[in-house]
């Protein structure tokens, strides 16, 4: 569904979408009660006891005071009340302060302060520095007068480093008075949940007339909740309002995640209530049986020969309430209460505190805690799980030539520094693609010092390892970028970017040297993603051995490239790519089309090799997980001796001879599944032996595996205790994860970054590691914690705590309640059936 | 016994102090509680300690089941089964109606006391299969009726013993309208034995639950007699008998307190018992038994606590015996590893 926005235009959008009031209430004052009370009834354990507690009114056959029922019921029923009614009205508080904060909006053509409820689709707004966003706006215009703006959007996504958020192109330049007289319609897709997308087109009309449609990407959007930082104003036209912003539609409830201990208790319940119907319905019977044959001739009793119609009825239902008190009415409720404390140890717990940045540990679920003690597999990210992803550069090879062998570090060779200082042009150029093929953002502290703004770690290690080169990177004036190197100053005006992503494991900018001209494209990415596309002169042969060599010290590797661009090439492919980006649909995919017309020919100029240390405590942690019979796989998009170097150095696997490791590989289906059974044949074999067997697996034929020999790869997964997954995609992660827990395996994933979040909400249960990658991750997770270490203490202290004192709680519970019933059972048989009524004595 | 505190169970690596910077406002306030380091302790079920205490409960226990055992051996207790025997060979066939319509029932038994009975000797009668725990009949009485005049007309919870001819019956309800009514009188070599009647119910329920203002009016007079008629001029509260059988019995075989008699019992005493056997129990083939029986410490005649205590006892002391074999026979080291369930079948599971 497309929605057609027209900017400033107060008739035409007015009813069509909802206006900006912000409402997360559940209950209105007048709903309250009714809604409440339908919510916690459309529970079958609450349907039971309100109808237990209604035959108890009926004095003829309760066997006890009515007040032992209503009494619990009524408390289990307020607390659960009590607690919805404060979390609801927290939210009406929190509600109507953003609703009633006054933001600066056109109204008939002038600028007023409106209350932020009464934004509509298409109103222009003004939001000045510092202030918060009420709703998701296109730019329009910013006091910068390169047309950037920039955003924090922590309140978002959690990522505290800024973003640069760009003015449409058509709108670049436009008077600062006559922006609140713009007229234009904007068509961009109905209201979403994907905070990293907006694939829309603008255009304006006349007197701003700009006949072509301007395509506009989550760039030229700030989102609500968002905050403007160092940008004096900045003004947009509001696209979505109210509950239909990203954010507002991103909101709800998650699913809820049901533990084993809980779908247990549910069975049992079942099986207990079935057991008392049976129960019921013997004695109701045999009570009948004994009145109608014993109790006339007990003249005592003196029973009227004649009874009312119903009395067939009287004795099962007497029955029934007696043993309803074998369903514990209790134990939800108590359940609910501890678990909540589990996730309060977790959070208060100190030895699960990351020092480094005092960030302590967070159960966000707080209903799972008690799978954490049943965790049977780990699926594990490498780089910033098992990591630190802090990136040093190391070594690099320039043009066939190695440095940093020998110290380990390239950036002490001399003859490096020398090749440096003497201008050596491969190097130049190397360092160049080094500091300029990048996202980074260098900003200026007051010290005069730069700082890099960075959204990947490589980035950042690759900038500040050319900058102590000296060829420094000091200036991004919109599409200006400015370097120094050896004291004078070089310009590039950036034309375009194309971005990274994790199918293509490259990215690449299009460059024009402001001194003469010419247009150069900067490739850096994964070697198997840029050597096939080097030029055919060239010989790759030592960047491949130069890739090995690094890969197997366990250093991640960058290959650089570039290629040099006539004027007409570029100007045809980049109207392809205007194209392209102004697609409304599969724009990802077609943007991606069109880059790699333009990446192929490329002259490799050298290879990065950048060291990820492992995190503290992390073989240690492996180690002792193993031997708690908890089998690990690590899923990473790296390489795969990289991958395996890793694995190596954390007690992954063991080293030959008492490990060995299988590797299933092949480019067709034929040589996959080959591979396949070798590896599962080796694997039977060897099962009996004490041997650590693990295989290593790559994207491709992980692919292969899936799709074809599910059957074979679900047996290797259940024999295997250790699997290397390499070059995997985030939604191969979540794959694997469904397929361990298709063999009714907990699972348990773990990671830190955007890519590990299919797989995190995938598993049972969801680790994030509140890293440097951001928060993605660590919001999606049902726990965070600061490091990796951690894991050992959240699984094998709260989560053993956890499911003992469940396991525990709820024995407890069922214990005592059938033992309090059988008494009465067997005190039945005692009691010709016709039980006395219990607080009369 | 062995412990292991909760502080001491595994921590993570890095652990940290109270006094680490404070540097996230988010950071929880340590205490003891928090932390999960209150001290707890939790025993473990090495072989020695398990052998111990099943040997300590079996030595505890048998000296235990056999004092019992003695206690209940040296109660006399005579039980003569009356109900069919106090009815005339010829009459046997209907003994309903028996009941039901011969005036004088007067019967005489005999009993030999096996053993010298030391006074007080209790005298009992047993129902059995009379269920005076039926719900209709437990709910039939009147407790503020029973104990106050002034309660008189409080009769709502008697049905259906509440009214009779129009008026209301004090002591209301089926309970008191079916009271016992056979009788007993003892005599020793044509010598009468007085039986005490006085102080066999319950102190506090002739204190407290039956008045002493109140005086049984219009009571058996329905048109269906059920038991006992009670003297209209004594009071409720020395009624003696009605306020043992008021006390409702839990199970259906039940012995109610007669009387006491003061007297010591020797040996081959024959005792000639005369009764009134008036107490319909033949329409629900109800037992009848007369009970006398001296007292132990551990009152009336039980073997069951001391059988209870020595099965346990014997039963502990041959788990201790088996253990303890099994523990030398063959010895297993506390916590070991290999008996982990992914250790048993080394490569897979």
């Amino acid at each position: 569904m497309k929605r057609y926005v027209y900017i400033n235009d107060e008739e035409s959008s007015h009813d069509l979408y909802c206006d900006n009031r912000i409402s997360n209430r559940k209950y209105t004052l007048l709903n309250f009660l009714p809604k409440n009370l339908w919510e916690q009834f459309s529970r079958l354990m609450n349907q039971y006891f309100l109808l237990i507690a209604c035959l108890q009114l009926w004095p003829l056959i309760t066997p006890v005071n009515p007040a032992s029922t209503w009494g619990p019921l009524i408390f289990i029923f307020f607390v659960s009340a009590t607690k919805e009614a404060s979390d609801d009205y927290n939210r009406y508080i929190s509600d109507k302060k953003a609703n009633e904060k006054e933001v600066w909006v056109v109204r008939q053509g002038i600028r007023k302060l409106v209350r932020a409820q009464n934004i509509q689709v298409g109103n222009i707004l003004w939001i000045r520095e510092n202030d918060e966003v009420p709703c998701d706006l296109v730019l329009l215009g910013t006091s910068d007068p390169q047309g950037v703006c920039y955003i924090e959007t922590a309140a978002l996504d959690g990522e505290t480093d800024l973003k640069t958020r760009i003015l449409p192109p058509a709108c670049m330049g436009i008077d600062y008075e006559l922006l609140h007289k713009i007229k234009g319609v904007i068509e961009c897709p109905g209201p979403d949940r994907d905070i990293r997308r907006f694939d829309a087109n603008l255009r304006l009309f006349p007197p701003f007339l700009d006949n072509d449609l301007c395509p506009l990407t989550i760039k030229n959007t700030i989102l609500q909740s968002c905050y403007l930082r160092n940008t004096e104003w900045a003004c947009g036209v509001a696209v979505y309002t109210g509950n239909e912003t990203k954010l507002g539609m991103s909101r709800g409830i998650p699913k809820p995640k049901l533990t084993a201990v809980d779908a247990v208790i549910d069975k049992l319940t079942g099986a207990i209530f079935v057991f008392q119907i049976v129960v019921v319905i013997v004695l109701g019977i045999a009570g009948n049986v004994w009145k109608d044959t014993e109790a006339r001739r007990q003249w005592y009793v003196h029973y009227p020969m004649e009874g009312p119609w119903f009395e067939l009825l009287v004795i099962p239902l007497r029955f029934e309430l007696l043993c309803s008190i074998m369903i514990p009415i209790s134990i939800k409720v108590s359940l609910d209460l501890v678990k909540s404390l589990y996730a309060k140890f977790i959070d208060w717990d100190y030895k699960m505190i990351d020092r480094e940045t005092g960030t302590p540990s967070h159960a966000a679920n707080t209903a799972i805690s008690e799978d954490l003690g049943q965790v049977e597999y780990i699926l594990t990210d490498k780089t910033g799980t098992l990591t630190e992803n802090k990136m040093i550069f190391r070594r690099c090879c320039i043009n066939g030539v190695f440095y940093g062998s020998e110290s380990g570090d390239a950036l002490k060779d001399v003859e490096l520094v020398d090749a440096v200082s003497s201008g050596s042009a491969d190097v130049v150029r190397f360092l160049t693609v080094m500091a300029i093929c990048n996202t980074v953002i260098p900003m200026k502290s007051k010290t005069g010092d730069i700082l890099y703004k960075a959204q990947s770690q490589d980035e950042d290690a690759l900038v500040r390892a050319a900058a102590q080169l000296h060829l420094v990177f000091f200036n991004k004036n919109a599409n200006i970028l400015e370097i120094t190197f050896n004291a004078s100053t070089i310009q590039y005006e950036v034309l375009e970017t194309l971005e990274f992503t994790s199918d293509r494991k490259k990215m690449s900018v299009i460059v024009k040297d402001c001194q003469n001209g010419r247009i150069h494209l900067f490739s850096k990415g994964a070697d198997e993603a840029i050597l096939p596309d080097a030029c055919s002169g060239q010989k790759t042969r030592v960047f491949i051995e130069a890739v090995e060599q690094y890969t197997q010290l366990g250093l991640r590797t960058l290959c650089l490239a570039c290629r040099e661009l006539n004027e007409d090439e570029y100007r045809e492919w980049s109207f392809l790519f205007k194209e392209a980006s102004s697609n409304l649909v599969d724009r990802e995919w077609r943007i991606a089309e069109v880059c790699q017309m333009l990446e192929h020919d490329l002259e490799i100029l050298g290879v990065t090799a950048i060291e990820d240390r492992l995190q503290d405590g992390v073989p240690e942690t492996i180690e002792t997980l193993r031997k708690a019979g908890i089998n690990f796989w690590m899923l990473t998009g790296d390489k795969q001796n990289t991958a395996i170097q890793i694995a190596l150095s954390c007690n992954f696997i063991s080293p030959e001879p008492k490990g060995q490791l299988l590797s299933i590989d092949g480019k067709t289906e034929a040589e996959v599944h080959r591979s396949l059974e070798r590896v599962l044949l080796t694997m039977r074999i060897t099962m009996s032996e004490p041997k650590d067997v693990a295989f290593v697996i790559d994207g491709w034929a992980l692919e292969i595996a899936l799709k074809y020999y599910r059957n074979a790869f679900t047996e290797l997964a259940i024999l295997t205790r250790t699997a290397i997954c390499c070059r995997v995609t985030p939604s191969q992660k979540a794959q694997l994860v469904e397929l361990l827990k298709s063999c009714e395996y907990r699972t348990l994933a773990i990671g830190d970054g955007g890519n590990d979040v299919r797989m995190i909400q995938q598993a049972d249960i969801g680790v994030g590691i509140s890293g440097r990658e951001g928060l993605q991750a660590a919001r999606a997770a049902d726990y965070s914690i600061g490091k990796f270490r951690f894991l050992k203490r959240l699984i094998l202290v709260h989560g053993r705590y956890s499911y003992n004192r469940t396991a525990f709680l709820s024995q407890y519970s069922f214990y005592k309640s059938l033992l309090l019933c059988f008494i009465q059972i067997l005190c039945l048989w005692n009691q010709s059936f016709q039980f006395f009524q219990l607080d009369g004595l | 016994m062995s412990t292991n505190t909760a502080s001491s169970s595994s921590g993570a690596a890095g652990s940290a102090d109270a006094s680490a910077p404070r540097r996230n406002s988010k950071r929880p306030k340590y205490s003891r509680f928090t932390q999960q380091e209150l001290p707890a302790c939790k025993p473990i079920l090495t072989p020695k300690w398990v052998i111990s205490a099943f040997l300590l409960v079996s030595v505890v226990f048998i000296p235990i089941g056999v004092a019992s055992l003695f206690a209940s051996r040296d109660v006399v207790e005579i039980v003569d089964r009356y109900e069919t025997e106090c009815i005339p060979p010829d009459k046997r066939s209907d003994k309903v109606k028996y009941i039901q319509t011969t005036e004088n029932t007067t019967c005489s038994r005999t009993l030999t006391v096996p053993k010298r009975m030391k006074h007080p000797i209790y005298v009992y009668y047993q129902l059995d299969n009379f269920y005076q725990n039926h719900r209709r009949y437990v709910k039939s009485r009147s407790d503020a009726q029973l104990k106050e005049n002034s309660s008189a007309d409080d009769v709502s919870s008697c049905k259906p013993e509440d009214m009779a001819n129009g008026q209301r019956i004090v002591p209301c309800g089926l309970i008191a309208w079916s009271l016992f009514n056979d009788t007993y009188s003892f005599s020793r070599n044509n010598q009468q034995l007085t039986v005490n009647k006085k102080g066999i119910s319950w102190k506090s329920d002739r204190e407290n639950k039956f008045g002493k203002d109140v005086y049984p009016t219009n009571f058996q007079n329905g048109t269906l007699k059920g038991g006992a008629t009670l003297d209209p001029l004594t009071p409720l509260s020395e009624q003696e008998d009605l306020i043992v059988w008021m006390r409702t019995a839990a199970l259906p075989t039940f012995r109610k307190l007669y009387g006491k008699i003061e007297v010591d019992l020797q040996a081959n005493d024959i005792i000639q018992v005369i009764l009134e056997n008036n107490y319909n129990t033949y329409s629900f083939n109800g037992k009848k038994k007369l009970v006398l029986s001296t007292t132990s410490w551990l009152g009336g005649k039980n073997d069951f606590l001391g059988i209870a205590y020595l099965t346990v006892g014997g039963l502990c002391f041959v788990l201790a015996l088996t253990f303890t074999v099994v523990y030398l026979v063959k010895p297993r080291r506390l916590g070991d590893p290999s008996y982990l369930s992914w250790n048993r079948n080394p490569g897979g599971r």
